[in-house]
């Protein structure tokens, strides 16, 4: 069987739905950013697929992208998860239903 | 013939596990199951940039997200201990579900009807030389940009999770007994220090 560029997208789309659902059904804010990764990681996906079945001039600029996405969410996870352990130690808690000062 | 079928048997096999680790991910009841998940996910994802023949990307992603990442997400989950070791759900969870079902069926119709214009026999030979050429050449600013964007990123990590500001008199004993170790030495001498002064001047 062959195996084009619609079925990598497929698989990406697929990934890219499951960590949209992860992020919004869970409640740590740490399965959270884990939800995001994986949306990101389909994303990245995506643009390898083009990269390699998709008609450019320079087909290196997908991975360049994704290169540059990897620097970026490698910057957000950590930034994110100082701030997950700072709201712990100000709140005792991740839980983002708890996490609720703005609101009352 | 016989690259095709390896191929095609990587992407059906890896993109089975990446959909299956991830989908763990919710099932799972424990925080360190769902990490380990992830990373299992993201090995996956990695053989399946192998199977587009990008191998700098596959190795950038065994190294940053299943190493680096992986391991923050560990720390993270270690420094946060009791009350949040439950993978519990908001009530978000079915609306989730149908919210990303849809998502993921519209793009997944759109990627099988649409009639891409795509080239045969693509792909590269190695991708490293002409990354870095792009990276020092064409690229040079953005990559610039983004060593900026890492160390501004890893400054703020380290003073949001700092234990003591600078200049902050801490208890007179220097007791931070229930802060988890990376206590600063220094305001712990000025405090002393205070404390010893005062000390004098009293008597």
């Amino acid at each position: 069987m062959e195996v084009g560029l619609e079925h990598y997208l497929g698989l990406s789309a697929m990934l890219f739905g499951i960590g949209l659902w992860i992020a919004l059904a869970k409640r740590n804010a740490i399965i959270i950013l884990m939800g995001i990764e994986i949306m990101l990681s389909a994303v990245n996906l995506m643009f390898l697929a083009f990269s390699r079945f998709g008609r450019s001039e320079t087909p290196i600029a997908g991975h360049i992208f994704v290169i540059f996405i990897l620097t970026v969410a490698a910057a957000e996870a950590s930034v994110a998860l100082a701030l997950a352990v700072t709201v712990y130690r100000n709140r005792g808690t991740v839980d983002i239903d708890r996490i609720d000062l703005l609101k009352s | 013939m016989d690259r095709d079928l390896g191929v095609a048997l990587g992407f059906w096999g890896l993109g089975a596990l990446a959909v299956v680790a991830a989908f763990g991910i919710i099932l799972t009841q424990n925080l360190l199951h769902a990490v380990l998940l992830l990373i299992l996910s993201f090995v996956a994802m990695a053989g399946l940039y192998l199977t587009l023949s990008a191998d700098f990307v596959a190795v950038a992603q065994v190294l940053i997200y299943a190493g680096a990442v992986g391991v923050l997400i560990i720390f993270a989950i270690m420094l946060t201990p009791t009350s949040s070791r439950i993978n519990a759900d908001t009530v978000f969870f079915g609306p989730g579900l149908i919210l990303g079902g849809l998502v993921a069926v519209v793009m997944g119709y759109v990627a099988f009807k649409t009639p891409w214009d795509t080239v045969e026999g693509g792909g590269f030979d190695s991708t490293v030389a002409a990354i870095g050429d792009g990276l020092t050449n064409r690229w040079a600013l953005p990559f610039e940009i983004a060593s900026v964007l890492l160390i501004a990123a890893m400054i703020g990590a380290i003073v949001l999770v700092r234990a003591d500001v600078p200049g902050q008199v801490l208890h007179p004993e220097g007791g931070v007994a229930d802060e988890p170790a990376m206590e600063i030495a220094e305001p712990r001498v000025e405090g002393d220090r205070a404390l010893v002064t005062s000390g004098r001047t009293d008597a």
